[in-house]
């Protein structure tokens, strides 16, 4: 049906929820999504679209298994976040968020370079309005900071589309590797998008700016659009093996301090991109198929953990873990959803993260990596702290907050949103073979044996084990009204600073050196003025009796001469 | 702060102490299935007893005690960039000017607070 275009439906749902309004503006923005999924199931892998750009063939459709998964992700997320956000009023999240789940599948869709740039781009925009709709200060700026990163990453991604075309002749996306042409600035596009570390910092500053409903989908979109850039373009490159390890490990421990809860959960959003890249580096079919289901469950479980957290931000106006506790007395089905997704983000078996992750895991110590798979556990104990425990205990138990008193569950679609997550969260969990069914490679591979089951059972318990007795002996660092520095310092702080201090620095030289300048021209002036002045020798005026007493004398020699 | 005056689940002492002591034994549960199960090994270490449960534990002792001293080093008072959130008032407090000149107006609070006075560099 949009086999021509399977991002049509969502960019129609955006311009008519721009259109229209009330029940009209609801009908059509739960359709778009659905729609599109139903165009998707009657697509044929195999499909392209082709176009002839000058010498170079475009491909804006491509479609196989890989982009097929994604494609019914996305529209499966962004229908949820638009149930979730279906009380709210505004039409430029509307418009935004239907275009920004419309970049996306054009994006997997995008068989070619140029056309993935163009979604590329349109991914940047669509996903910065969403933090610009908060409409505070502080949302402003972060959002500002944002563009600029994801406009910069679509630059590197075009500057590196023009040497591999160049030198290739081809535009095709498909394996590109670090030793094509421009492979490493197109690595290095796909790396921002991926928040590969120190390239992380929009990821942090930007997402809990957003608001409420804007996080869910921004937490879906942009980095999946990237883990399946990457798996597409750079399988199998060890280097991703080591980024992706640092990935899962550096982000918990900002997650441990970090008091704002969303913010948390955008650490915890880098921890899960980390066991994704992981598994691109590998490789293997294994660790592939783990690495692209792990991307599905991460959008659904992710995004209930962030729909959680935003409806505790709608309810009660704060985030801050510091600030909260005690919730789960007036939002006790909110509390119940949160921690069917703290469960499934954890990988508790039965949850859908274990069906996923464990195959990451597995691959990588099949493979030999002994150390990357040591930091991958570290990591698994240490995301079940954080965002499984952290996240619930501190918005909805430990100490009652202020916010007891007035707090109510939210509107009846978000928790709808949520428990529609929730069920599949668990459904992936527990009938892991329609999600495998999906996967491109078939490895006969299942999670619920005694070894996996066990052993991740005791990592989890223990790590609980762990929390409560920190808890218990008030070693646990407190939650604090805080910010903490990390990558955003050196453009938030050190190159404004830098900038000011250099231009002190500067002031007085720059002030000398106009001075001079000053002096030279004045005295160049002066100059002229004295020779070509009105007083001057060359340029004064002269009386007219001058020139008539010059003419006499002129007349007077003439005749003197004549008569000689 | 329950003025509805109900009791909740948690209110109740004896239900928190239920759940310690429940996850204590889920713990030594499984610790001791070790020796019961016969697991696959794939990597040397697994062959350590109990090598998962240590690890777990050890871990995130490990992490949060570094966590705890990472804040030494990154941790600033929450008007840092001078951006400090408008959310602290609650939702229903709005107010007129939130961001623009919060510099001057909230500095001496949010320095007692957070303890690091280093805003103006």
């Amino acid at each position: 049906m949009f086999d021509f275009w399977p991002a049509l439906p969502l960019f129609l749902g955006a311009l008519l929820s721009a259109a229209l309004s009330g029940r009209a503006r609801a009908v059509a923005m739960l359709a778009a999504p659905a729609l599109g999924a139903y165009g998707l199931y009657q697509l044929e892998p195999g499909t392209t679209v082709t176009l002839q750009l000058f010498d170079y063939t475009l491909t804006p459709v491509r479609v196989d298994d890989l982009s097929l998964l994604f494609g019914y992700l996305f529209h499966l997320a962004a229908f949820i976040g638009v149930v979730f956000a279906l009380h709210i009023k505004d039409r430029i999240q509307d418009v935004a968020a239907l275009a920004y789940a419309g970049s996306a599948v054009g994006a997997v869709f995008a068989g070619d370079l140029l056309t993935l740039f163009i979604y590329w781009e349109l991914l940047a925009l669509t996903s910065a309005a969403l933090v610009f709709a908060r409409r505070t200060e502080r949302a402003l700026a972060s959002g500002m900071r944002y563009l600029i990163m994801q406009v910069g990453s679509g630059v590197l991604l075009l500057a590196g589309t023009l040497i591999y075309a160049w030198n290739t002749g081809s535009l095709d996306f498909d394996f590109i590797g670090l030793d094509a042409p421009g492979g490493w600035l197109i690595f290095l596009a796909f790396g921002i998008k991926s928040a590969f570390p120190l390239l992380h910092g929009w990821l942090v500053d930007a997402y809990p700016e957003s608001t409420p409903t804007g996080t869910v989908f921004l937490s879906a979109f942009t980095t999946k659009v990237a883990i399946y850039a990457l798996a597409r373009g750079y399988p199998g490159t060890e280097l991703l093996i080591w980024i992706g390890a640092l990935m899962t490990c550096f982000p918990i421990f900002y997650a441990v301090i970090e008091n704002d809860l969303r913010r948390v959960l955008a650490y915890s959003l880098i921890n899960q991109l980390g066991f994704m890249v992981v598994g691109i580096g590998i490789g293997t079919e294994l660790a592939l198929n783990g690495a692209v289901a792990h991307a599905f469950n991460d959008v659904l479980f992710k995004g209930l953990l962030m729909m959680s957290m935003g409806a505790v931000l709608y309810v009660t106006g704060e985030i801050r873990g510091s600030e909260l506790g005690g919730l789960y007395k007036k939002m006790p089905k909110t509390a119940i959803l949160c921690i069917v997704g703290a469960a499934s983000i954890s990988a508790f078996p039965l949850f859908s993260g274990f069906v996923s992750k464990s195959m990451i895991v597995t691959a990588a110590v099949e493979e030999g990596y002994s150390l990357i798979w040591l930091a991958l556990l570290f990591a698994s104990a240490g995301v079940f702290h954080h965002a499984g425990i952290k996240i619930p205990f501190f918005a909805f138990f430990a100490h009652d907050s202020k916010f007891v008193g007035t707090a109510h569950e939210p509107p009846a679609n978000m928790l709808i949103a949520m428990s529609i997550a929730a069920v599949l969260c668990i459904g992936i969990g527990t009938f892991p073979v329609f999600l495998y069914g999906m996967l491109p490679y078939d490895t006969g591979y299942s999670p619920y044996d005694i070894t996996h089951v066990l052993t991740q059972l005791q990592l989890l318990a223990f790590s609980a084990l762990a929390f409560m007795w920190l808890k218990l002996s008030g070693i646990y660092p407190p939650e604090l009204k805080s910010v903490n520095l990390d990558v955003e310092w050196f453009y938030r702080r050190m190159l404004p600073v830098g900038v000011q201090a250099v231009l002190d620095r500067a002031a007085p030289i720059d002030r000398e050196l106009r001075r001079r300048t000053k002096a030279a021209i004045d005295w160049g002036l002066n100059d002229l003025a004295r020779h070509h002045g009105s007083y001057s020798g060359l340029g004064g005026n002269w009386p007219t009796g001058n020139m008539v007493l010059g003419v006499a004398a002129l007349l007077g020699v003439s005749l003197v001469l004549y008569y000689l | 702060m329950n003025d509805d005056g109900k009791r909740y689940l948690f209110d109740n002492k004896r239900n928190v102490k239920i759940v310690i002591w429940g996850l204590t034994a889920v713990c030594v549960l499984l610790f001791a299935a070790d020796w019961v199960v016969h697991r696959h090994i794939s990597d040397d270490l697994e062959k350590l007893f109990g090598f998962y449960a240590v690890y777990g534990f050890v871990a995130c002792v490990l992490l949060v005690l570094l966590a705890a001293e990472m804040r030494k080093l990154v941790m600033r008072n929450e008007n840092y960039y001078g951006d400090a959130d408008e959310q602290s008032t609650g939702p229903a407090v709005a107010r007129a000017e939130p961001d623009v000149h919060e510099d001057q107006a909230s500095s001496t609070q949010a320095d007692t607070e957070a303890g690091s006075g280093d805003r103006h560099v």
